[in-house]
């Protein structure tokens, strides 16, 4: 399976040209940073880039050979947005990839069997469930713009949420691998629509509660609508009714209305939403400038480096938090809607890498798993991108490896690892002769 | 799972067009309406960061220029008016928090360098820095600050002076005036100021009766339609009743048989009432029209700042078919308001062999590397009156500059035709309520028998005539353009 490697070291050459080419465009730009640390960083990020394709060559000779050089062009894009922003943010940045390429390939090391993530799923599920927790714990909780977020433990400081995802996304497929099949069979139709039986839907029903606490405790509607929704295409996936989704969806409306109802911070985010004019110099400016910055940007944008993050001559952001929610305006506004539509593209292959992979896999963990990673982080990248274009209330949720944020990178490379791992399996299998045969007799 | 798998994908498929069909809204097909919210700073902040052009009189000398602030990111600019309040009238303002006005709000796009559509693509894609285009007047220095100081002697007021043959604005003066430099500063003092109205551009927004100055209209109505020729004459009595109301000479004075030589020399009301009656409405406001009357002057200027001439009911422009007094709007009464670009107008007609040319102010664009990109070509806006007719109307006003009521413009050695006009404004609130409030005209251009300027000087709420305030003014004007020359 040597071709599906030498496809991966070809796909890596415009990720090396279209980094090349931003780099220099920022650093033509910034008359005043006449280092060359731009383009060292550019050699070390491509470097770090060729290092990990060899691994993956001895790792995983197998695998998806397009995943890897998508995710490297988004996190290149993502590495000259915010060098562009600040070179001190591009820095960390830079060193959190590192970090999440370490934790790719520890991932890969440690988990080639898998399977041994079942065996530990309540636990996962639990751990991440505490995980989400922890924000509210005084002392090492953080509250950002309402919502809380992030953890500090000392000098390291993360976003739960990133990691909780990928936990539950593995407890969903485990569990739901097992019950599929009671889901299905014990189905009923009452008054014309079918329900899951009762006693199986249980743990389905904590996972609801748990976007519903999500929603209330650490009052965060992006990640409560990510899960979720991620929760919903697994059970869509694992059980084919679709009337078990209209149900989850019909419950989290009702749910999200009577939180967002009761708590004040949902409230105001929905509110936001829905009438920015009505403060746009408060509550509304976020959004209102993440879109002023979109209407600035056109079909071709303004260029690198050419759109204002703040007002000039003061300190006063004109796109706040554009390293991190509003980074796709600031795409929008410098690379146009051209250039934002090649970034929305670059995550559908993703998507349908991901999605290729669950169809390739032969066992119905595996399936599930693959989708389910897929889904959440497809849906992560909708939930933000569509909290900036006012598509939905915009949430603090980051843009999967553009954003500035280290939670972000390395939960987003331990589940490209996990991708891969599930990846390479399917492949080998199909490739030998009576594999697929064997792997489904495994199965059944 | 497989088909439920292609299924999802699918889903998340429509979930992200969803968000480049929003993308696209918002960047592409809501972004003119977005640029113009109130809430969005952006277009304003990035107009401050293009350096726009200079705007520079026929001589070269720096009427407006953008001077940096800041530097990196920070680096903005802003507008500076080197000489003040001369120019305040026509070339305007702008600021980022006050907008533009005038000939800065007409010019906006040379200005700061916006090309077409498809060189601003071009320049997006290659990412050059927008540069605004200097852009050279055809304003002479010299007259301009000799038509501001005659007014600043005289009274509130206006001066326009055009090339009869290019229509070239030479002189756009308008006194009270306003330093443009302190419009970031005092802007809402400046607009309440309603007694000097210094943000209003007297030339071509102060309507004024034009008094005698229009018995030049009335008299090429008369000789383009046939009703007379320069050998008909009219019996003008001292007193005669013009729609129910006596209408008189000064001093009541006959004149019994006058030419149109004789009753423009004179200006004789009497005679022009009847020469007006004669003509008929269709005939007088076909010439007046032609002349740009009923229309907004077509001059490089925001046409909202550019006020249409004409008999003005409560803003409205009556046309041929209204009920109007013939007579009395033949000699410039009658609710017949004028701007003095009008007047300046009708006299570079008649001075070019009866055609009016399209009064520009702007001469030529300079683009940033030097190059003239663009330059003014003259062009004629209608043909009022015949060669002839022209003709013959010069003579008649160089009888009123030689012998009649106009005398003080006449300048040494030079041949100059002209029109007086003294228009009274008794109910005029901005005078003051005084009883003898007159609006002072003087219409002209020289030398009469090769026109190289044509001038309209207007003073208001004077006590004096036209001949004793504005003929000076057209004179002081007349001699620093030809000198010049």
């Amino acid at each position: 399976m040597r071709s599906a490697r030498n496809r991966e070291l070809i796909a890596l050459v415009p990720v090396a040209l279209l980094l090349t080419a931003g780099f220099a465009a920022v650093f033509a730009q910034e008359e005043t940073r006449l280092d060359n640390l731009s383009l060292i960083y550019g050699g070390y990020f491509l470097a770090i880039c060729l290092a990990t394709h060899i691994y993956l060559r001895i790792r995983l000779p197998n695998a998806d050979p397009y995943l890897f050089p998508l995710v490297a062009t988004l996190t290149a894009i993502g590495l000259v947005m915010i060098y562009r922003i600040d070179d001190g943010l591009a820095r960390d940045q830079a060193n959190w990839f590192v970090l999440g390429l370490i934790l790719f390939a520890l991932t890969i090391q440690l988990l080639r069997d898998y399977e041994v993530l079942e065996r530990y799923r309540y636990t996962i599920a639990i751990a991440g469930l505490l995980l989400l927790l922890a924000p509210r714990l005084p002392g090492i909780g953080q509250q950002v713009n309402g919502a809380y977020l992030g953890v500090k433990i000392g000098p390291l400081a993360f976003q739960p949420a990133e990691f909780t995802k990928i936990a539950i996304v593995i407890f969903l497929a485990s569990y739901l691998r097992e019950h599929r099949e009671v889901l299905i069979v014990g189905a009923r139709r009452i008054l014309g629509v079918t329900l899951p039986p009762l006693k199986h839907f249980g743990p389905m029903l904590v996972v609801w509660g748990a976007s519903m606490f999500m929603l209330v405790f650490i009052r965060d509607l992006g990640s409560s609508l990510m899960f979720f929704a991620a929760f919903l295409a697994l059970l869509y996936v694992a059980t084919g009714r679709f009337s078990f989704v209209v149900i989850g969806m019909a419950m989290f409306v009702v749910g999200a209305w009577f939180f967002a109802s009761t708590v004040p911070h949902v409230h105001e985010r929905i509110e936001i939403w829905l009438n920015p004019y009505d403060d746009p110099s408060n509550a509304g400016y976020q959004i209102l400038q993440s879109i002023f910055a979109q209407a600035d940007g056109g079909l071709f944008g303004k260029g690198f480096a050419q759109g204002l993050i703040t007002i000039p001559g003061t300190d006063d952001a004109l796109l706040p938090a554009a390293q991190t929610d509003t980074i796709y305006s600031l795409i929008v506004n410098e690379l146009g809607l051209f250039g934002a539509c090649g970034v929305v593209l670059v995550y559908l292959l993703i998507a349908a890498r991901g999605f290729k992979i669950a169809l390739l896999a032969n066992d119905g963990f595996s399936k599930l798993l693959a989708t389910g990673l897929t889904a959440v982080f497809s849906i992560q990248a909708f939930v933000i991108i569509g909290g900036v274009t006012r598509v939905i209330p915009l949430t603090g949720v980051t843009l999967p490896f553009i954003s500035y944020g280290g939670s972000s990178i390395v939960a987003n490379f331990v589940l490209l690892a996990l991708l891969l791992l599930i990846s390479d399996r399917a492949r080998r299998e199909a490739e030998q002769p009576g594999g697929r045969a064997l792997a489904l007799g495994a199965a059944a | 799972m497989n088909r439920q798998i292609v299924k999802l994908f699918a889903f998340i498929v429509v979930l992200f067009g969803v968000l480049v069909g929003f993308t696209s809204y918002w960047s592409v097909f809501d972004a003119k309406a977005l640029k113009e919210e109130q809430a969005n700073k952006r277009p304003l902040l990035e107009q401050q960061q293009i350096r726009r052009g200079r705007v520079l009189a026929a001589d070269g000398t720096v009427i407006a220029k953008s001077v940096a602030k800041g530097k990196g990111d920070a680096r903005r600019f802003v507008r500076r008016y080197p000489e003040g309040a001369l120019y305040g009238h026509p070339i305007g303002y702008s600021f980022v928090r006050e907008g533009d006005t005038e000939f800065e709000q007409f010019h906006n796009d040379e200005l700061v360098g916006n090309e077409s559509e498809f060189s601003s693509i071009l320049d997006e894609l290659t990412g050059t820095t927008q540069e605004g285009n200097d852009i050279v007047t055809n304003i002479d220095a010299n007259a301009q600050r000799v038509a501001m100081a005659g007014l600043e002697a005289a009274g509130f007021g206006a001066v326009v002076a055009l090339v009869p043959s290019t229509g070239e604005v030479k002189v756009m003066a308008s006194n009270k005036s306003f330093d443009p430099n302190r419009v970031p500063f005092e802007l809402t003092r400046l607009n309440r100021n309603e007694i000097e109205t210094p943000l209003l551009n007297r030339a071509t927004q102060g309507l004024y009766p034009p008094g005698s100055t229009f018995k030049v209209v009335t008299a090429a109505a008369g000789l383009e339609s046939g009703t007379i020729t320069p050998e008909t004459t009219i019996d003008a009595p001292g007193t005669i009743e013009v729609e129910g109301n006596p209408l008189s000479n000064d001093f009541n004075e006959d004149f019994i048989g006058a030419s149109l030589d004789t009753a423009l020399t004179n200006s004789v009301n009497t005679w022009f009432a009847q020469l007006g009656q004669k003509v008929g409405q269709d005939e007088l406001f076909e010439t007046m029209e032609k002349f740009g009357f009923n229309s907004t002057p077509p001059i490089d200027l925001p046409d909202d700042e550019v006020y249409n001439s004409g008999v003005t009911v409560e803003g409205q422009t009556l046309t041929r078919r209204d009920p109007i007094d013939l007579g009395r709007m033949s000699i410039g009464q009658e609710r017949l308001l004028a701007t003095p670009l009008q007047m300046a107008m009708v006299a570079a007609a008649v001075a070019n062999g009866g055609k009016l040319m399209k009064p520009q102010i702007w001469n030529r664009v300079i683009d940033p590397d030097g190059r003239v990109s663009d330059r003014l070509d003259p062009d004629e806006y209608s043909e009022p009156v015949s060669e002839q007719t022209a003709a013959d109307l010069t003579t008649a006003m160089e009888g009123v500059v030689s012998e009649g009521t106009g005398t003080n413009a006449a300048i040494p050695g030079v041949a100059v035709a002209g029109k007086t006009g003294t228009a009274e404004t008794p109910g005029n609130d901005a005078c003051g309520g005084g009883v003898e409030q007159n609006q002072a005209w003087f219409i002209g251009f020289a030398p009469a028998e090769d026109p190289q300027i044509a001038i309209a000087a207007s003073v208001e709420c004077t006590e004096q005539f036209g001949n004793d305030v504005a003929a000076p003014i057209f004179r002081e004007v007349a001699e620093a353009i030809l000198e010049g020359e």
